[in-house]
């Protein structure tokens, strides 16, 4: 077994982690504190890639284009809680998922209006356009290697807001007993909108730092937003931390997995029939994951402590 | 019998369904055959898709991919048939047979781990087991993957159905729409169907009298996965394709609306839901109206988007709202 | 020497820091009507859930008829024979009378698995369960909606449910609150009437009504028993004057 393409390949995993933990971190907050499963999460992440894509092309600067990109995905956020998500959170789940499935057909057609139906290209800041001996003879693009020091450091970044500030303090109260927050004379309007902001710009993150490695296309917030719902089942709704080991959990997984899933079969099977199989199972690898983990465990790894229902 | 207000729109709306092709055929236009069929197809899902959401509170957002499997049944069956000769591959009471029992049995398998869990948690899991589907789908090299499978001949339905006609392929779905309305109808009032709306209305006391839902609503799962998966057996022949979108959590949530859309209450909602869908994509579509060098009508989703947060606040009960009470709905 | 049909021993149940069901043991005389009297709080409706198999008690065992419970689910407890009546009413609101009651006999009525004829018109469901109405004197309201009754009948229906499984051991959780004085007198007459046909662990508040009807009487204060006995033992017990009883005057 080729060692160095297995650890390129757990790098890989990490990095897929990273930016599941932080499209599954705005999700998990969102569903935690306010109760309201948002389906539209996936268009604040292809929104993010969009502006990102937009500004560093008016701009000519990468980190400029990511700032502002940030700061509109922000904008973006708010306007979308106050507008259309405030009535929603007295409302049962199912009216939930349609009206913010609703959004996600509003936001496909609009960006197609606006950016047309061809995805666009971020190039990579020439900066980061190179790549980085991890060991000697090994190199890695230093690109990824940003990517997961940034992921780390929201991580780190999160943690402290949730565990230190009074802010975390209502979050997380919020989490475990949203009743209680109420009471205390929170102002819970205020709250619930910085929440949502807060996660559209986590969202947002992670799509722009996705974006010169994937594609920027309409829907690409669709399937991503799969893998976050998943990440966050695993990880125990609410939970930041489940969602943090959740996601690299799965980023693995599903990396590592769909590289040598092909030769673990050739043990068992012929080379033929483990190509034909392979592309197959691998998809399957982190559903069964998630299967398993319900079937063992259904509040998920790391449930909030004390969770209401 | 004084039939209801409800039953004499319910029955207009089914007598309309029966003419509407030989009206097509009589005003020379046979589009709307086409798009009918295609109505009735989705009526037949969303149908099947409500006993689960309208009538047991399951809220399954995986609908879509049984209706996949179905029609991937009636597309790998026709490749056989094509590529390898193996022409009892193409008799269409065995697809139908494979149809209704491949999504009987991956529903089954669905069923038995997201029915453990509840509200969001099962709306989140019933969405990726189906994205798992489709992931399947698309990494099956042989069966056409991304690009999806044509169908080079329609279900042989042994001389009794000509499945390439236009006229006789919609009364097979019409006809077939009637059976699942009339079917869930009696499932509904039934032993069976009082224990899932029961486990609705007041889950905890259920199990205080002495039922133990699960295995009801496993059965209710089944039950609305194979009757997809029917609906899918149609739609390949009235596509004569099959692809992995078929099964994409998307189109999960093109049937939910559906049903909101129709009333999820009422047995004839999604019948009503189906064809206010379609009918409402081609009439926003068709807007004859250019601002700024942009034809409207091509995003028209801009417009159905927030429509749909519209009625979902407002207008909750749908169509429903509109028409007169059903009779009786327990 | 009377038979036990319930025998608790040493339930203990905890909520984080609060001791809900504080080392609890007491006994059911098959066909008796056992009252548990006690101040709000004090365990009395987390008692009849642990009974029931709603929750699970952190230790102590419940015996039904000489059988272990414990591991037994709420479905399973029910075909054992036990049934329940809700403090705060918990109906099927968009039924009908009669399908609320259909549904209580049907789930003793075999499996469920019949998806063809109309379930109000089994009459193998409906004729014991028009039986139950009238015994509890809502046959003319069979069908209602239940949302359309008043709060007296819905009560009432609760107690139909219940009844409805033909159950040996009956708990009823507190089925007076918030009827009239007909209604209540009604109900009386029908609990006293099912004595020592079932057992009963009555949960009252209503001390006219347990004094009456109660064969004896346990008294529950912060999840402990302090006493059991007949209602003269209980009305005279100094501890429980202090407790409870000179409270309520």
């Amino acid at each position: 077994m080729n060692w160095l393409l297995f650890l390129e390949q757990v790098l890989n995993g990490f990095q897929l982690g990273i930016l599941l933990f932080l499209l599954a971190a705005g999700l998990t907050l969102v569903f935690g504190i306010m109760d309201l499963i948002n389906l539209a999460h996936g268009s604040l992440y292809m929104m993010g890639a969009y502006f990102c894509a937009t500004f560093t092309a008016w701009t000519d600067s990468f980190l400029l284009g990511a700032l502002l990109a940030l700061l509109a995905t922000f904008i973006l956020g708010l306007l979308v809680e106050v507008i259309a998500l405030r009535n929603l959170y007295a409302r049962d789940h199912l009216d939930q998922v349609l009206a913010t499935f609703g959004l996600i057909l509003f936001f496909n057609e609009f960006v197609r209006l606006v950016w047309g139906p061809i995805g666009l290209d971020i190039p990579l800041p020439a900066l980061l356009n190179t790549t980085v001996e991890i060991f000697p003879g090994v190199p890695y693009p230093t690109y990824r290697i940003a990517i997961i020091l940034i992921g780390l450091l929201v991580a780190g970044l999160l943690y402290l807001i949730v565990s230190r500030t009074k802010l975390g303090m209502l979050i997380r109260a919020g989490a475990s007993n949203r009743e209680t927050i109420g009471a205390l004379g929170i102002n819970i309007r205020l709250l619930f909108t910085l929440v949502f902001g807060l996660g559209a710009v986590l969202a947002g993150l992670a799509g722009l730092m996705a974006g010169p490695i994937l594609s920027v296309e309409i829907g690409m917030g669709d399937g991503i937003l799969i893998l976050a719902l998943v990440v966050i089942v695993i990880g125990g709704i609410g939970s930041i931390k489940g969602a943090f080991i959740a996601a690299i959990i799965v980023g693995l997984i599903d990396t590592v997995g769909r590289s040598f899933l092909p030769e673990l079969l050739e043990l068992f099977f012929s080379e033929a029939n483990a190509a034909t199989a392979a592309p197959a199972i691998s998809s399957m690898l982190i559903y069964i994951l998630m299967a398993l983990v319900l079937a063992i465990r259904p509040q998920g790894l790391f449930p909030p402590r004390g969770a209401s229902g | 019998m004084n039939p209801s207000p409800r039953f004499m729109v319910n029955a207009g709306l089914l007598i309309a369904l029966a003419a509407a092709p030989l009206i097509a055929e009589w005003l020379g236009d046979s589009f709307y055959t086409g798009l009918l069929s295609r109505v009735l197809i989705l009526a037949i899902a969303a149908l099947s898709l409500n006993l689960l959401i309208g009538y047991g509170g399951m809220v399954s957002f995986g609908h879509a991919a049984y209706i996949g499997v179905g029609a991937y049944m009636v597309g790998i069956g026709a490749f056989h048939a094509f590529e390898d000769g193996i022409d009892w591959m193409l008799n269409g009471y065995i697809q139908v047979l494979a149809a209704i029992f491949g999504s009987a049995l991956i529903a089954l398998v669905i069923g038995l781990i997201s029915l453990r869990t509840r509200g969001v948690y099962f709306i989140m899991i019933t969405m990726a087991f189906s994205q798992m589907l489709y992931f399947t789908a698309v990494g099956v090299e042989i069966y056409g993957a991304d690009d999806g499978l044509t169908i080079y001949e329609r279900s042989d339905m042994l001389g009794l159905i000509d499945m390439s006609d236009e006229k006789s392929l919609y009364y097979l779905i019409f006809v077939s729409l009637l059976i699942v309305l009339y079917g869930l109808h009696r499932l509904i009032g039934s032993q069976f169907g009082a224990v899932i709306r029961g486990t609705k209305s007041n889950e905890a006391r259920m199990r205080s009298i002495g039922f133990s839902p699960y295995k009801y609503r496993l059965a209710a799962f089944v039950i609305a996965g194979s009757i997809a998966g029917y609906a899918g057996f149609l739609m390949a022949n009235l596509n004569d394709f099959v692809s992995p979108d078929m099964m994409h959590w998307t189109r999960s949530g093109d049937l939910i609306i559906m049903i909101v859309l129709g009333g999820i209450s009422s047995l004839f909602g999604p019948v009503y839901g189906a064809v206010a869908f379609l009918f409402l994509e081609e009439l926003l579509s068709s807007i004859p109206l250019t601002i700024g060098g942009l034809r409207v009508g091509e995003y028209w989703q801009l417009i159905f988007g927030p429509l749909l947060i519209v009625i979902v606040l407002y207008a909750r009960n749908g169509i429903d709202s509109f028409l007169p009470r059903e009779e009786r709905r327990a | 020497m009377t038979n036990d049909l319930l025998v608790v021993e040493n339930m203990v149940k905890r909520y984080g820091g609060l001791l809900a069901t504080d080392d609890l043991s007491f006994s059911l005389h098959e066909g008796e009507l056992h009252a548990i009297i006690g101040p709000n709080g004090a365990g009395k409706t987390t008692l009849v859930k642990q009974l029931t198999g709603e929750i699970s008690s952190d230790s102590g065992s419940v015996i039904l008829a000489d059988k272990n419970i414990e591991r037994y689910s709420e479905p399973a407890r029910s075909h054992l024979g036990i049934a329940r009546s809700f403090q705060i009413t918990s109906l099927f609101p968009d039924f009908t009378v009669l399908e609320n009651v259909l549904l209580a006999v049907q789930a003793h009525s075999g499996h469920s698995f019949r998806f063809w004829k109309r379930a109000t018109e089994v009459a193998d469901l409906v004729e014991p369960a028009c039986a139950i109405l009238q015994r509890i004197g809502l046959e003319a309201r069979k069908n209602t909606p239940v949302a359309a009754l008043s709060h007296g009948e819905q009560r009432q229906l609760e107690i139909a449910m219940a009844l409805a499984s033909n159950p040996k051991l009956l708990l009823l959780d507190e089925p007076m609150a918030g009827m009239s004085v007909e209604d209540s007198g009604k109900l009386m007459t029908i609990l006293q009437d099912l004595k020592s046909k079932v057992t009963i662990l009555l949960i009252e508040h209503d001390m006219d009504v347990v004094f009456t009807l109660a064969d004896r009487i346990t008294v529950l204060v912060y999840g402990r028993a302090i006493a059991t006995g007949t209602p003269t033992e209980i009305r005279n017990n100094a501890d429980v004057r202090d407790a409870y009883l000179g409270e309520e005057a």
